[in-house]
């Protein structure tokens, strides 16, 4: 008995070594693409909207990028850099995954870059676009579909200045981005900023910033809430009845956030490239087809996701699927040749989108559901404010 | 006696096949990452289990000297001091200054108390390391390179740097094998199972601890620095309460008591959470069970389990 | 008002803490899996209002259910390492975190669910001109605070509340003494997650109902119960309002005091690194000079 057992001790941890092995994906002709998208914790829906419009955009190609055959390796980050990094490794040593895609937030996207890059791998943002990676720190492996997170918000100092809101109140998460907000707000926004509040990017309860800004009374408030938190402020600052102060924000009223928000939302704004409700063939066929498969409403990491498959499709195709001559890929990736559900679209130098933005208001449809819809153009094909430092060509 | 033996000669087993892994088939480069952060996180977990078995010290912040290690190596990085020479040193220096600091006052409580004092250290480095945004917060730090030994990039070499940490794990077993063989173990060893007794005795058991508590604490901050090398990036998250109790884990599973243990209990730990997820994405819902199963039923660990059967 | 949240905060706390050091005082058992327990509360709440439209009926559903769930984990799980020491304890109860956790991410998602505030208790008190406190919250801490004041009369008052404070103090004694301590246990342990649970329905609607929101209120309730004393309901109490209360003053107030030293943006790093540090040196502190904590149970 005794013997048996120790031997079958020791033939399962063998075993246990062996099943990685077993498991090794074997090398096939197509295309192996590593999907980075939050699938844990309070941020997931997110993810799972970046991971949806991603499969609706290869639903739409058939399965194929530029003729390959598309293998897509799911990776979870699980909002957590060290993780991150660790499962993308994996994923380019162990899966030899061809091009990275995806990420929504700046900080994973900051941990995995140079691992990424440094491997001779394209990395295809579909959301986090840090202006790190914008100006001197342009890099030729990294191309991104979103827009400069700075951009977003300047569209808002923009609108204020338009107008004529004077005092703002400010708030946002205390990182990368967050940090990023503010400083995209400023440089169109000329007035005063009563107050400038950074929180903690777990914060649950807005209370005590909420109490300041019933004591600030603003002309206007903006803020950059992303998931989570944003359902939480709106829904607490509607509670605390300061809506009748103008709420200004970005990425914190979206449709990935307004099944939990709801009626607390309606009226007030954002800004983005895109919206749902956009008129042009491509848009009308994407929102169509995603609300039919997935039954909910797109939101702009869909559509940018959905966009890196068809820019993706396009590259590879003009590189005749030489996934081996980055060159090539790279000069296909800057070419842009495919059809954007935003309308306008082309790389500028530093691989940031040149492109319009909207200033965007949520509404409640006839079917209940929330969505976001535009309301007026207010800049137009649009370069970052850090293209100029980008020394690449 | 015939137990002892068993437990030994399996972990020497699993360290000749960590060994020879690279010539029999297993040399990919996702393979010695693996195996690096086995052995790294066994390493560690060997330094605690000798603070835990030996010294009846059951720390909820041993992650945070590991991750007091690894700061070390991302701090100096961003200065471009990347020399072993002075990486080594301060990276020591700072995990024993760490754990004689915080082992100075957690060492006078006992029990529950002492898990919850060693937690809250470790919590008060986390949100210090978090807060230090020159070296990444939050986010983490990327090191621009591994650590140089005398000027050569040694350390980027895959196969020099999984026998660095295999040596490194066979040094921590042999030390810690041998402190607990010597007259400073069975003060501890007294010390753990009747204080008074060995006051009596005029071992006064404090600064046997405290030290027991910085030789654990400098071999943690080690593994750091390997850890740190292995993923060439640096986050706060290694020093989290939940780090600390994977580590607590390791040794429970393997066989508390046992330094070997605590390898075992550290290859099985890492391989299932690397194997398991590709079974499912809910394959927390499986370890969490097989986690209550084996305390439930692998009274001792592994070792105590392996050993009972044979009887 | 950053007060009275922080008494919210804490209320809810006491009732997180007070099943976790009863479990502890009396029975010598260390529950991790007492955040989770708070977790289901919250779910269970958030399910069968959503089910049967009513804040209350969820509420009223929720805690039978809560209790069940505990009776039962306690008869599958808990019941199994009562004689084992506590790293073992430990090692399960984790366990039972990880299953329960991922057991809600696969049943409801893992984005965060919604439970709105009951309609009797929307809107809210007006205290300064332009800014109301919500209703709900206030209603949040009557209602710990009357559950307190119940627990206090229910262990100091009545005979099973002396049993259960013999119990805390000395258990071996107690079951000599011809008390079936069994039972005694299975109520205790019933009764905390009960309260935990209840916890939970009541934080739903202000915090978010995700999996994992157990942890983050388990580590505070750890501090809490070992800053007021193992086995200590008084004790516990205290603790929490304490602890609620230094988070989240710490939180507001951190950032703006290092502005008098520091530049706003390493101002804002150090403060929120401090705010969140503030908890267990707190702990650290009361730990150096009581080391039992404030009010502890145990004899000897």
């Amino acid at each position: 008995m005794s013997s048996f057992s120790r031997r079958t001790a020791m033939g399962g941890a063998l075993g246990l070594l062996a099943a990685p092995a077993i498991l090794h994906a074997q090398p096939t002709g197509g295309v192996k693409i590593g999907l980075v998208a939050v699938q844990t914790g309070p941020q997931a829906a997110l993810g799972t909207q970046l991971r949806d419009g991603y499969l609706m955009g290869l639903r739409h190609l058939n399965g194929r990028l530029g003729g390959l055959t598309a293998e897509t390796v799911m990776i979870d980050d699980e909002l957590r850099p060290d993780v991150a990094v660790t499962k993308v490794r994996t994923a380019l040593e162990r899966d030899r995954c061809d091009f990275i895609v995806g990420v929504v937030f700046s900080n994973i996207l900051q941990a995995i870059i140079r691992p990424v890059t440094e491997a001779n791998t394209f990395l295809i943002s579909t959301n986090a676009g840090p202006s790190t990676f914008a100006g001197r720190g342009c890099n030729p492996f990294f191309f991104t579909t979103s827009y400069n997170n700075d951009q977003v918000h300047s569209v808002i100092g923009q609108v204020c200045e338009d107008q004529g809101y004077k005092r703002v109140f400010v708030l946002v998460p205390n990182y990368q981005a967050g940090r990023d907000a503010v400083a995209g707000f400023k440089s169109r926004f000329k007035g005063e900023v009563v107050d400038e509040v950074y929180v903690p990017l777990t914060q649950l309860d807005f209370a005590a910033e909420l109490a300041k800004i019933a004591a600030a009374k603003p002309d206007a408030i903006f803020t950059f809430m992303p998931g989570g938190l944003g359902v939480n402020l709106v829904r607490q600052y509607r509670q605390a009845g300061l809506a009748h102060i103008p709420f200004l924000s970005t990425f914190t009223v979206d449709e990935a956030t307004l099944p939990a928000q709801q009626d607390a939302a309606v009226g007030f704004f954002s800004a983005a490239t895109w919206a749902p409700n956009m008129d042009n063939a491509a848009n009308r066929r994407f929102a169509t087809d995603f609300e039919a498969a997935f039954n909910y409403v797109p939101a702009s990491y869909a559509a940018q996701a959905y966009d890196s498959t068809m820019l993706l499709d396009s590259a590879i195709r003009r590189a005749g699927g030489r996934l081996a001559d980055k060159d090539a890929i790279r000069a296909g990736l800057r070419t842009a040749d495919f059809t954007s559900v935003r309308g306008n679209f082309k790389f500028g130098v530093n691989h940031y989108p040149v492109q319009d933005f909207w200033l965007l208001r949520v509404a409640k449809r006839a079917d209940g559901k929330f969505q976001t819809e535009t309301v007026r153009k207010v800049l137009e094909n649009d370069v970052d404010p850090w293209a100029a430092e980008c020394r690449m060509r | 006696m015939p137990r002892l033996r068993l437990d030994v000669a399996l972990t020497l087993l699993v360290l000749a096949a960590l060994a020879l892994a690279p010539f029999i088939g297993f040399g990919a480069n996702h393979y010695l990452t693996l195996f690096a952060r086995i052995m790294i996180l066994a390493a560690a977990a060997v330094s605690l289990s000798f603070l835990v078995g030996g010294a009846g010290l059951a720390s909820l912040g041993h992650a945070a000297a590991m991750g007091v290690g690894a700061y070390a190596v991302a701090i100096l990085d961003a200065h471009r001091l990347t020399d072993i020479t002075i990486v080594l040193p301060v990276a020591m220096a700072a995990a024993a200054l760490f754990s004689l600091l915080t082992g100075a006052i957690a060492i006078r409580t006992e029990g529950v108390n002492f898990i919850m004092i060693t937690l809250a250290f470790g919590q008060m480095a986390f949100f210090t390391a978090s807060s230090l945004a020159a070296y990444g917060g939050d986010d983490g730090y990327t090191l621009y390179d591994r650590t140089e030994i005398f000027g050569s990039r040694l350390m980027e070499n895959r196969l020099f740097f999984h026998y660095l940490c295999l040596g490194f794990l066979v040094l921590c077993w042999g030390l810690c094998a041998m402190l607990l063989a010597s007259r400073f173990g069975r003060v501890l060893r007294a010390a753990r199972e009747n204080p008074l007794r060995a006051q009596a005795v005029g071992f006064a058991p404090y600064p046997y601890r405290l030290l027991a508590y910085v030789i654990a604490g400098t071999l943690a901050g080690l593994a750091g620095v390997l850890f740190a090398n292995a993923t060439e990036f640096v986050a706060p998250a290694y020093m989290s309460w939940q780090r600390s109790g994977e580590l607590i884990f390791m040794v429970i599973l393997g066989g508390l008591g046992r330094l070997s243990g605590a390898i075992l209990g550290a290859v099985l730990f890492v391989l299932l959470e690397t194997w398991l997820p590709s079974l499912t994405t809910h394959w927390k819902m499986i370890f969490g069970p097989l986690l209550i199963l084996a305390v439930l039923f692998m009274r001792g660990g592994l070792i105590g389990f392996l050993g009972a059967r044979r009887g | 008002m950053q007060a009275l949240n922080g008494l919210q905060l804490g209320i809810l706390l006491f009732l997180v803490a007070a099943g976790l050091t009863l479990v502890f005082g009396v029975m010598d058992f260390i529950n991790l899996a007492h955040g989770v327990q708070y977790m289901l509360g919250a779910y269970l709440g958030a399910a069968f209002a959503a089910a049967t439209g009513s804040f209350w009926l969820g509420l009223l559903l929720a805690l039978p259910a809560a209790l069940l769930f505990g009776l039962l984990l306690e008869v599958l799980v808990f019941r199994h390492l009562y004689d084992r020491d506590h790293l073992s304890q430990v090692l399960a109860t984790f366990g039972v975190i990880l299953f329960l956790n991922q057991a809600m991410k696969a049943i409801w998602g893992a984005a965060p669910l919604q439970v709105p505030v009951p309609a009797l208790l929307e809107g809210g008190v007006v205290l300064m001109p332009g800014l109301q406190y919500p209703l709900y919250r206030i209603a949040v801490l009557v209602a710990g605070i009357a559950t307190a004041l119940g627990l206090w009369f229910l262990v100091e008052r009545t005979r099973l509340g002396m049993l259960v404070r013999a119990g805390a103090t000395n258990a071996p004694m107690v079951s000599a003494l011809g008390v079936d301590i069994r039972r005694l246990f299975m109520l205790v342990f019933a009764f905390g997650a009960m309260l935990a649970g209840f916890a939970g329905v009541l934080a739903g609607p202000i915090f978010s109902v995700e999996p994992g929101m157990g942890d983050h209120v388990l580590i505070l309730a750890f501090v809490v119960i070992v800053i007021g004393g193992i086995g200590s309901i008084r004790g516990a109490f205290i603790a929490a309002l304490i602890v609620g209360l230094t988070d989240t003053l710490g939180k507001s107030l951190m950032p703006d005091l290092m502005r008098l030293f520091l530049d706003p943006s390493a101002a804002r790093q150090t403060g929120a690194a401090l705010a969140s540090m503030l908890v267990y040196i707190a702990m650290a502190a009361i730990l150096a000079f009581r080391p039992r904590g404030l009010f502890p149970a145990r004899s000897g």
